[in-house]
């Protein structure tokens, strides 16, 4: 099932989730009443527990997965048509056989747009994402780091409106995340796509998004929806300041009541 | 030291059997006819060179037609699956129980059918051959992973796009190692359907000279066919790693040399 694209006015969201439930063939109960409305360049976290669903409820979003009751709206502006939508995965998910530049041109490849432009587009988001001079390196080459920034190369050289990021950094060390932190920061503002990223890290949501929506345990309901007002851009030194720290708190004691009302 | 090692020192123990085999051979004085020395092997090897590479040429027609047969319609079989299940479903039973019969049992029949014997054989080394590539690109095919594959799906790439990039690269390393199972059943398979239609060929390969040498107890001779036979299947297994290795040495851990690591 592709999402549904169609004309969108100014101020209509980007994605929108009306009484989204998702029940699983073998009868697991996956997601119950989500409702969601994402505005367009949001930076919209999903946090909660594992197994709470938040990952259904982004591939859902994706197209890659129907939900069994609701309705999912995606509507994505015509700027990026080769790929309006990218999306990463918690592992890089390259292709082994092809080499740094083939894996990010895939977009274009699979949507018959190989031309000047794709080259130049592909060029550049290997550089966005600090990779120039390896475009000829084969993924087995690569460090973990490299290897999931390549992935991030491949799913913004499509310049798209919506980007989902399945805990993308899940697998990934203290230090070379923190580094991806900073960098998707950095992309978010050059390429400016509307973002919902699943993590269960409060620090990272917090770091990194302009609104959390905190889940319950399984089946998923969205409880909290919380605005992150801190100032943007978002640099290292947030990661000291006392406004974060208390956003931490705050969302740490939201994720904390509702997996005790799950619990309970 | 480890390359040097990697050919020193199974030539080495090579040389040391050959030597305690000539030395036993010759203590014990055991007949020719029996079991010749490796010296003697050698000189049969070189006086009845010619002929016995003649025949050699007629099995290796046989093994090569036979396992390029294989690898087109073992390779083609699997992707026809990888585009319907229910053909996989319904086919691969069979491949399963021409895989199962022995050969021995039906060359009789296959070499009774097929009046030519060139096609004789070669039908009967190719059903030796074909089941591991078959059966292995199949598996291949439908191993991709499956992040890629809904990757794929967002970006909305259609089944020949998906076939072509994805599925038939990941199956690639599987369909090779079916490949080099193959060049050797390939070649077993073209002797074993040469020593059942032995007598009723018209051109005479190898099997047969090893036949002939049998009962007419030309034992060094035997020997010297048997050599040959064996230096084939090394050469064809070795060729075809090599074709393997180049093919997968940018991206597969079975390629990977050491230096890379």
């Amino acid at each position: 099932m592709m999402p549904a694209s169609a004309a969108r006015g100014r101020g209509d969201p980007v994605v929108s989730l009306h009484d989204i439930g998702k029940r699983f063939g073998s009868g697991i109960e996956a997601l119950e009443r989500v409702d969601l409305a994402i505005a367009a360049g949001e930076f919209l976290s999903l946090i909660g527990p594992s197994g709470c669903g938040k990952s259904t409820l982004l591939r859902i979003i994706a197209g890659l997965s129907a939900p069994s009751r609701g309705i999912c709206r995606v509507a994505p502006a015509s700027r990026g048509a080769a790929g309006p939508i990218g999306f990463v995965f918690q592992d890089p998910t390259l292709m082994p056989w092809s080499t740094v530049f083939g894996n990010v041109l895939l977009p274009f490849r699979l949507a018959r747009r190989v031309d000047a432009n794709a080259h130049e587009r592909v060029h550049a988001a290997i550089a966005a994402v600090g990779l120039d001079g390896f475009e000829g390196a084969y993924p087995r080459q690569l460090s973990g780091g490299m290897r999931m920034r390549v992935s991030l190369a491949r799913a913004l050289v499509t310049d798209p409106e919506l980007l989902l990021l399945d805990e993308p950094f899940a697998a990934l060390d203290e230090i070379t995340r923190l580094a991806l932190n900073d960098d998707l920061m950095r992309l978010w503002q050059r390429y400016r796509p509307t973002v919902v990223f699943v993590t269960h890290s409060v620090f990272e949501s917090v770091f990194l998004s302009t609104r959390i929506a905190v889940m319950t345990p399984r089946p998923g309901r969205i409880v909290a929806d919380l605005p992150i007002a801190l100032p943007q851009p978002r640099r290292r030194e947030l990661r000291t300041a006392p406004a974060y720290a208390a956003y931490c708190d705050d969302v740490s004691a939201t994720l904390a009541a509702a997996m005790a009302t799950e619990a309970g | 030291m480890i390359a040097f090692g990697r050919v020193l020192a199974p030539l080495a123990v090579g040389l040391l059997l050959l030597a305690i085999w000539e030395i036993a051979v010759r203590a014990a004085a055991v007949p020719p006819y029996i079991l010749p020395g490796p010296m003697l092997i050698a000189q049969t090897l070189w006086t009845d060179g010619p002929s016995l590479f003649g025949a050699l040429l007629v099995t290796l027609r046989v093994t090569i037609a036979a396992l390029a047969a294989a690898a087109l319609l073992g390779g083609g079989l699997a992707l026809l699956f990888s585009l319907s299940r229910l053909l996989e479903l319904s086919l691969f039973p069979y491949a399963v129980i021409l895989q199962v019969t022995p050969i021995v049992a039906i060359a009789p029949l296959i070499i009774i059918w097929v009046q030519q014997p060139f096609l004789a054989l070669l039908a009967c080394a190719w059903i030796v051959a074909f089941f591991p590539i078959v059966s292995n690109t199949t598996l291949g095919l439908n191993s991709a992973d499956r992040n890629l594959l809904a990757l794929f799906r967002l970006y909305g790439a259609s089944r020949r796009q998906t076939l072509l990039y994805l599925r038939i690269p990941t199956a690639l390393p599987y369909f090779l190692a079916g490949l080099r199972i193959s060049g050797g059943l390939a070649l077993i398979g073209a002797v074993v359907a040469e020593f059942v239609a032995g007598t009723g060929g018209a051109e005479t390969g190898l099997a047969f000279r090893i036949l002939e040498a049998g009962y007419r107890l030309a034992i060094p001779r035997l020997f010297a066919a048997l050599f040959l036979l064996s230096a084939t299947g090394i050469a064809i297994y070795l060729g075809l790693d090599l074709l393997s290795r180049h093919l997968l040495r940018h991206w597969h851990e079975s390629a990977v040399t050491d230096e890379e690591e």
